[in-house]
């Protein structure tokens, strides 16, 4: 018997034991990136910002065959000679493509910075500071509409910057350094595109700057990420490192561009204060509403009440509140406010298990990359399956999230223009199988991204229309689920966010890509 | 006043004299008889107002008292004198009382354990007994782990191993045993998360624990009264970050005190009470919680021989 126990024993150790815990994370399972197309024609492609291709200059390259070339080409041999296991890793990380692998770091910092501010000891709540990020609250609290902008920034400005490139790169045709000199090794997919300037250095300028401007305490992170990315092409032999250089230099400039747009476009204002918020609440009174109130405790200001007036990319200010503002909710008094209220007291009853994994598997909440950024993840992993240029990818990206920023921007504006108060608010018995964000109900800021984001995703990767658009519905559900959001705030939040992805497809069937 | 006295006495030697009827918990230094079965149900309630946010003991005024209800059925079957199988499977409901974060409910993980005493001797006055036990659990309904402090479990599947020693002199003992605990990884509904770096993965990787416990107390004729010290520390894992949701991988670490009785029924002495109360003294990531528990166990006695035969071993 005491045997027995003890082989027993034995056997569950070795069974349980032997069940490996290394996950499989599915970033590092992409392969590396061979472009079914290298989008010869891309710098003719309309830029976002810029006013052409050459808007900014790049210095014509040294010949291949003169001493410094050479010399490049050698320092990309004595890397080769001897490469270690962690140079094998980071060529294979990088070489699945740099548009890609910048879009994750930003979202890996938006997931990071996510958390509200912890209050004060007098109960009002700290601002973040840009000036100071590392005291706290550390700069920035990376809410849904901050991220919304951060992912837009660096998309678009990636865009304008490699359109620029292509330009280059065709004008100066210079041949990358495995096709110079033979006896190089490749360790990644060769392609007969032209490596000056460098598409991966241009993607390392513009996050770098556009990545300081938004996540300004994290230098460190981005300057070591920036670091293994220049080594990875080097020790590759994609790039010698005049490549790098002017692709770099180039990415830095169109950057300090969109910075510019950044620090104009009134996000900065967008906490308002108390004067602007009480403002808020009393037309809300005025129209003979129950005006939204947080429900934090203690009290928090409703977050970024002026984001709604934000620079939108795709369309102006006037056509935001003419044509893609969301009708009036219905009224706080109204039957059908009651009965859809009712409706929310149901399903925050008794939520099934199914309800649940919907609810938890789009709620993207505080310390996730938000829902702008669970988009950026799908379309990333249909992306790489398109086997698209940099260019290209740039460009969707591009299109993708200034359509999840203008959905941000509407949405806000249609949050702090009605001031309409959440379920729980309404009914107290009502409780969320997530987190209840401290801002306004109407309309859903999921329901807006989502049907922005399925619809301009409908557009770039056709066949996946009716995949996209369910997704984008079971998102929108999953509020009601929730008990987050009425019926309405979801419906109106998807119409409103369908109407901003066709305005990304207007643009993406004129920017020439198509 | 002599009133209290006398009933006192009369706990006393009820404590002192009558028969044992012990629901045993694989953690103590008590076998069960072979072919006794004895199984009964406990609930329990423990809340916590405090919590520990990595190293950083607050409170949340958006959660306010965050309370655990249990209820559960435990068994315990003598193989033999020597070899005891147990079992323990909780429903667990949770409940914020401010906030509006929805409390779940819902059947936890079932647990199964095999307590064998491999060695028993008579050591100076006393007697030394050395255990080695072997438990396994895993979630019994497809609960949702990832909705702290609100889930009612972890998820994980765990392999536990411990070695324990007991001794005990004329009534008074002590018990030691150190645990280690090996945690599967658990799945998650969502498809990424950040834990101190971003995972592309549903899948969570749980680092393993290990745990002590130590009870000193006196145990006479199947009635005990034990004090605890218990440790629970997780072996990896990562804090909370300021104001921050907790996660399931957090650094998980308590240490706990409290108190144990069990107490069997002079009229019936197969029927016994137990009951416990412990509190946590420090902690890491988690709620500092103070709770209580209550059972009732009854002593089955599955042998098809004469129980003659069960009372004379006992003798």
């Amino acid at each position: 018997m005491k045997r027995n126990l003890l082989l027993y024993i034995i056997f569950a150790s070795v069974v349980l034991g032997s069940c490996s815990k290394e996950l499989t994370d599915t970033s590092l399972e992409f392969t590396t990136l061979n472009p079914a197309s290298q989008d010869l024609n891309a710098g003719t492609w309309r830029p976002i910002l810029l006013t052409g291709p050459t808007e900014f200059a790049v210095p014509a390259p040294i010949a291949t065959t003169s001493p410094d070339y050479v010399a490049q080409i050698n320092e990309i041999k004595t890397w080769q000679a001897e490469l270690t296991a962690e140079e094998k890793r980071i060529v294979k990380y990088w070489g699945a493509g740099a548009v890609l692998r910048w879009n994750e770091i930003m979202r890996e910092l938006v997931a990071k910075h996510n958390r509200p501010p912890f209050q004060n000891e007098d109960g009002t709540y700290p601002v973040p500071n840009a000036a100071n990020p590392l005291a706290y609250p550390t700069f920035p609290f990376a809410n849904p509409p901050y991220a919304a902008r951060a992912y837009a920034y660096l998309s678009a400005a990636t865009y304008d910057a490699l359109v620029a490139a292509w330009h280059y790169k065709v004008v100066y045709n210079r041949p990358a350094p495995y096709k110079v000199d033979g006896s190089l090794q490749v360790l990644i997919a060769k392609s007969d595109l032209p490596s000056y300037p460098s598409e991966d250095a241009v993607v390392i300028g513009v996050s770098a700057e556009i990545l300081k401007l938004l996540f300004p305490g994290d230098q460190d992170f981005i300057q070591q990420k920036a670091e293994e990315h220049r080594r990875a092409r080097i020790l590759s032999g994609a790039n010698v490192r005049s490549d790098l250089e002017a692709g770099e230099a180039l990415g830095k400039s169109i950057a300090g561009k969109f910075v510019t747009r950044a620090r104009g476009d009134r996000a900065g204002a967008a906490v308002a204060n108390q004067t602007i918020w009480t403002q808020m609440e009393n037309d809300a009174i005025a129209r003979g509403e129950t005006p939204w109130i947080s429900q934090e405790s203690p009290i928090r200001p409703g977050m970024l009440p002026l984001f709604g007036r934000v620079r939108t990319w795709l369309f102006d200010s006037l056509t935001m509140v003419t044509t893609i503002r969301a009708p009036a909710p219905p009224s706080t008094s109204s039957p059908q406010f009651k009965s859809e209220l009712e409706e929310i007291y149901q399903f925050s009853k008794n939520p099934s298990a199914e309800q649940i994994r919907i609810t938890h598997f789009w709620a993207d909440g505080i310390g996730t990359y938000t829902p702008p950024g669970h988009w950026n993840a799908i379309a990333s992993e249909d992306f790489v399956k398109e086997n698209y240029s940099e260019v290209r990818w740039a460009r969707n990206m591009g299109l993708l999230n200034m359509a999840l920023m203008d959905a941000a921007v509407t949405c806000w504006d249609s949050k702090y223009f009605y001031f309409n108060p959440r379920p729980s608010q309404m009914d107290p018995r009502i409780k969320s199988v997530a987190g209840v964000p401290n801002f306004p109900s109407y309309t859903s800021g999921h329901s807006t991204f989502s049907g922005a984001a399925a619809t301009i995703l409908s557009h770039i990767i056709k066949p996946k229309a009716a995949v996209y658009n369910a997704m984008a519905l079971e998102a929108s559900l999953s509020r009601m689920y929730g008990a987050i959001h009425y019926r309405s705030d979801c419906e109106k939040g998807l119409e409103a966010g369908i109407k901003v992805g066709d305005y990304a497809i207007l643009r993406a069937r004129t920017d020439g890509a198509e | 006043m002599k009133k209290i006295i006398r009933r006192i006495c009369i706990v006393l030697l009820w404590l002192l004299f009558l028969k044992p009827a012990i629901a045993q918990t694989e953690i103590d230094g008590v076998m069960m008889e072979k072919n006794a079965f004895c199984i009964g149900p406990m609930a329990g309630y423990s809340s916590w107002k405090n919590y520990w946010e990595g190293t950083l003991k607050r409170d949340n005024l958006n959660l306010g008292k965050v309370s655990t209800t249990m209820y559960s059925i435990m068994g315990n079957y003598g193989i033999s004198n020597k070899l005891n199988v147990l079992f323990g499977l909780p429903y667990v409901k949770t409940k914020a009382s401010a906030g509006q974060l929805k409390g779940l409910k819902g059947i936890q993980d079932l647990s199964f354990w095999v307590k064998w005493k491999a060695y028993s001797k008579k050591i100076g006055q006393g007697r030394l007994s050395l255990f080695a036990i072997g438990g396994y659990s895993f979630p019994a309904s497809d609960y949702t782990a990832d909705f702290l402090p609100m889930s009612i479990g972890l998820e994980s599947k765990n392999l536990s191993v411990r070695a324990m020693a007991d001794y005990q002199r004329d009534s008074w003992f002590a018990t030691v045993s150190g645990t280690y605990i090996r945690r599967s990884n658990v799945e998650i509904d969502r498809t990424a998360y950040y834990t101190t770096e971003m995972h592309y993965s549903n899948e969570v990787k749980m680092p393993d624990a290990a745990s002590y416990n130590v009870r000193v107390g006196y145990r006479d004729k199947g009635a005990y009264a034990e004090l605890i010290l218990d440790g629970w520390k997780t072996l990896g894992g990562f804090d909370i970050t300021r104001n921050n949701m907790p996660f399931v991988s957090n650094e998980m670490n308590a240490t706990r005190i409290g108190f144990n009785f069990k107490y069997p029924m002079p009229f019936m002495p197969q029927l016994s009470v137990t009951g416990n109360i412990m509190t946590t003294v420090a902690g890491r990531n988690i709620g500092q919680s103070t709770g209580f528990n209550a059972g009732i166990f009854y002593v089955l006695d599955l042998s098809k021989k004469e129980k003659t035969d069960s009372e004379k071993s006992k003798k």
